[in-house]
């Protein structure tokens, strides 16, 4: 226990000495300006990248679903061409989920849960890095149609063959769209690794699997849907890849393929896709609702196995996306029960959350508005989703606005409120100022009232015969008044968006200074200082108990004689150990970005450099080994060079 | 450091909660990724195969079931060495480690050439190819997937080979070669399960054409 208190910190393999790393560049050591950030392997830094570039593409598809509701706003609207508005819709969907709330969500398990768990970075800080950088590649060649003649790729978020086939896509918009997907999926299934490690292995002291914060649990859980989920969806894109690149017969009608099976290899990712987009929302709300009901959170091991439970029936109801093709009674009556099924732990945790409120001393500041609305609107979404596991009712509404309806209520009122809640409640760890209560309090109302009055009346219009991705409609089919409506709180709801992100603008300079723990909260992230310093932890904490930051609140004298003894052992062993910067992460995904847009674009010698550019890098990243260097937290100098914190220049 | 806890020390690394090596377990779990990558490859191909169209070939007279059998024990055999070449730097013996990884990348060179010579047996003299018809892409995508995967392995085999020579490696980096061994095993496991799926079923179970 004592060795492993002390190497807690510990990351990657000390070099015996005498043994020089080869090293072709010098490892970068700039604190601060553009080199810091781009050779970065600090998880918070690389978090508030992730945010950054994900809050940047969740209002790019904000604007995009303007467009589509400003198209839709009356009868035989022309505003935009049909074409564009199918590429709107396309890159819509995926743009909101796989480069928006994704991403937000990996900005969380950045910020977090190193910090939750009490450790100083991830198990492996540069490939960490690489996720992101690989993750910004993927964005970019999804999004780099806009700017070429081919266009932005128009398929649906779905991509359904053979719409992606040659014949019925000749142009590149569809090689952008398989080729952007598949870095994407890179990035996730490497970040996934990381963290699956990272929450296992990582674990401060004393932190049991049963101690760990439930944020934590619902990242460890998303991250094995995702090692599990995305290689469906990868080998289905090397399938349409090899189609449209070297003639195979994947979905080639003509020649033996099956277009069906596009579809269900597309819905075992897609459906556990829809969990890893909610399961860290219901992490969220499970530490902003205790902290606000000043109450332990209601049935702690319950949550957890639910979400566990969630996960792993979430591979097995796939096909409820499929009811209309006809897979025969045996298929359909079981992916309609697997699908009631897993509304049960779902309202499991509805019923924990309800519990952890009940009886609470509420404190109704903006993070536990959104996360009431969170409970309130994802129910909703729930529901519908009920509603489409009757396979009977499910032909019926497949395909309309009332589809549209379930899943906006779902990831708008569950995934999108969890992470609106997560951004107010944790900014102020992260950038040491408080967020503007009142204005916070004005853009959530807005917001709330924008997004019913965007997505109830689609339920009306699906069931009266809407059909989704329609880019027009006429004046007599009495869907005018419930579009005009939607369109109409569409605006409300971007209004509510853009103050939202206003006020955080706002608040990162002008804002009331937080303390290291503002919300008198439960976990370890709050036991530090805001913004925290590059190491985290002065002192490697012990925990003692579920809510271990309150357990410490509630037992300073113990907790303070553990960690004088704790800080002797760790300055006995030569200070923090601290991974160092690298460049490698960058230029390895800089190669697979050159490699994907020249092989998107049938240039097979680009894309060999590119990959060469990827090979090269992933070696001098293995030759100049993780490196490091100690700090002293105690000693002045190394205080006031880092005690700062990552975001000192900002401060 | 007598060899009994010098051998437990590989079993357990005390920086980590537990006990588990960082690598190892990142390792394990990329495997499970690459279980569902294999997993898909194969269910395509299987799934395809059981509704052949018109023309498809019929795979028992394209096989060269002797030369895949060999090629096989040859990779079975590769596996063995790779054991003993995770022993032997267990035990800090390298140079015996070096022996034994380069017979490992061996037997995979061998693996591949086989592969090779297979593929090129079927398209020029059984005129199946990836193109001109469902099962020449199922079979061609999915045997070819996995030998980029030996192929990796032989690549990683080859520069632990070289990096092994570098001042300093000893039993410390048995870690190192263990993982790469789980990852080499692995792709060893899943060709048993291409072998059995692809080739073997189709002649104890054929397809009605």
């Amino acid at each position: 226990m004592a060795e492993a208190l002390v190497k807690s910190d510990f990351i990657g393999k000390e070099e015996p000495a005498g043994v020089r790393p080869f090293t072709l560049l010098r490892r970068p050591t700039a604190r601060t300006g553009l080199v810091a950030w781009l050779t970065t392997v600090d998880h918070k830094k690389i978090g508030v990248m992730y945010g950054f570039f994900a809050v940047v593409f969740f209002l790019l598809g904000g604007i995009e679903a303007l467009i589509i509701r400003t198209q839709l706003i009356v009868p035989n609207n022309h505003f935009v061409s049909a074409h564009f508005y199918s590429e709107l819709f396309t890159m819509h969907g995926t743009t909101m989920i796989f480069l928006a709330v994704m991403p937000l969500n990996a900005a969380f398990f950045n910020l977090l849960v190193p910090l939750q768990i009490g450790a100083r970075d991830v198990a492996f800080p540069r490939l960490n890095a690489f996720s992101l950088w690989v993750f910004v590649a993927g964005a970019v060649i999804l999004n780099a149609g806009w700017f070429l003649k081919a266009g932005a790729p128009a398929a649906g978020w779905f991509g359904y063959a053979p719409l992606t086939s040659r014949t019925f896509t000749p142009d590149i918009s569809a090689d952008l769209w398989t080729v952007g997907l598949q870095v994407l999926g890179v990035s996730s299934i490497v970040a996934s690794l990381n963290f699956i490690t990272t929450i296992i292995n990582l674990r401060a002291p004393g932190m049991t699997m049963m101690r760990v914060p439930v944020f934590t649990w619902m990242a460890l859980i998303t991250s094995f849907l995702l090692i599990l989920a995305m290689p469906s969806i990868a080998i289905a894109l090397v399938e349409v890849i090899f189609d449209r690149h070297f003639g195979t017969n994947f979905f080639e009608v003509s020649n033996g393929g099956q277009p069906i099976l596009w579809q269900h290899l597309f819905w075992i990712f897609g459906h556990p896709e829809v969990y890893i987009l909610i399961l860290p929302a219901m992490g969220y709300v499970s530490e902003i609702l205790p902290t606000f009901s000043r109450k332990p959170l209601f049935g702690y091991p319950v949550i957890v196995f639910s979400g566990a439970l969630i996960g792993f029936i979430g591979f097995g109801v796939w096909s409820h996306h499929m009811f209309t093709t006809g897979m025969g009674v045996v298929a359909t009556s079981a992916f309609a029960l697997a699908t009631m099924a897993i509304a049960v732990p779902t309202g499991v945790k509805i019923f924990n959350w309800i519990g952890t409120i009940w009886g609470g001393h509420l404190r109704m500041r903006t993070p536990m508005l959104f996360a009431l609305g969170f409970i309130w609107m994802f129910m909703i979404g729930g529901f519908s989703g009920i509603m489409h596991s009757a396979a009977p009712a499910d032909s019926q509404q497949h395909n309309s606005y009332f589809v549209v309806a379930h899943f906006h209520y779902v990831l708008i009122g569950g995934s999108l409120f969890g992470l609106l809640a997560a951004i107010y409640y944790w900014f102020p760890k992260f950038f040491g100022r408080m967020v503007n209560e009142f204005w916070g309090k004005v853009s959530f109302w807005i917001i709330f009232v924008g997004f019913n009055a965007t997505f109830f009346p689609m339920h009306f219009l699906g069931l009266n015969g809407m059909p989704r991705r329609t880019w027009t409609y006429d004046a007599n089919m009495g869907w005018s008044t419930g579009n005009l409506v939607s369109s109409l709180g569409a605006y409300l709801l971007g209004l509510g968006i853009l103050i939202y992100f206003l006020v955080l603008i706002w608040s990162r300079f002008k804002g009331a200074r937080a303390g290291p723990d503002p919300w008198d909260a439960r976990t370890l992230e709050w036991s530090i200082p805001s913004p925290p310093p590059e190491y985290n932890f002065a002192v490697t904490p012990t925990v003692h108990a579920r809510d271990a930051w309150w357990y410490e609140k509630h037992h300073p004298e113990e907790l303070a004689r553990e960690h004088a003894a704790h800080a002797g052992d760790e300055a006995a062993h030569g200070g923090i150990h601290m991974p160092d910067q690298s460049w490698y992460p960058l230029f390895a995904a800089a190669g697979l970005l050159a490699a994907g847009l020249c092989f998107a674009n049938y240039n097979l010698t680009g894309s060999l450099i590119g990959l060469g550019l990827l090979l090269v890098s992933v070696y001098l990243w293995a030759l100049e080994g993780p490196g490091g260097y100690h700090l002293h937290p105690e000693e002045p100098a190394d205080q006031a060079k880092h005690q700062a914190g990552p975001f000192s220049p900002f401060v | 450091m007598d060899a009994a806890t010098a051998t437990l020390e590989h079993h357990h690394d005390p920086s980590t909660a537990t006990g588990i090596p960082n690598k190892k377990l990142l390792l394990w779990a990329f495997l499970a990724s690459d279980c569902m990558f294999f997993g898909t490859l194969i269910s395509s191909h299987l799934v395809y195969r059981q509704h052949p169209p018109p023309g498809n070939p019929i795979a028992t007279q394209v096989f060269d079931i002797e030369l895949t059998s060999f090629s096989t024990f040859i990779l079975l055999m590769s596996s063995l060495m790779m054991a003993l070449a995770v022993n032997a730097i267990q035990r800090g013996k390298v140079k015996s480690m070096r022996t034994s990884l380069l017979t490992t990348a061996g037997f995979g060179l061998i693996f591949l050439g086989c592969q090779a010579w297979e593929f090129w047996h079927f398209v020029y003299e059984k005129h199946l190819t990836i193109t001109n018809c469902i099962f020449g892409s199922t079979f061609f995508t999915l045997t070819g997937t996995h030998g980029t995967h030996v192929a990796i392995g032989v690549l990683w085999l080859l520069s632990m080979y070289a990096y092994s020579f570098k001042k300093g490696f000893g039993e410390r980096n048995a870690v190192d070669v263990e993982s790469m061994g789980l990852y080499w095993h692995f792709v060893d496991i899943v060709w048993i399960v291409i072998f059995t799926a692809v080739y073997l079923l189709e002649y104890v179970y054929p397809v009605a054409h």
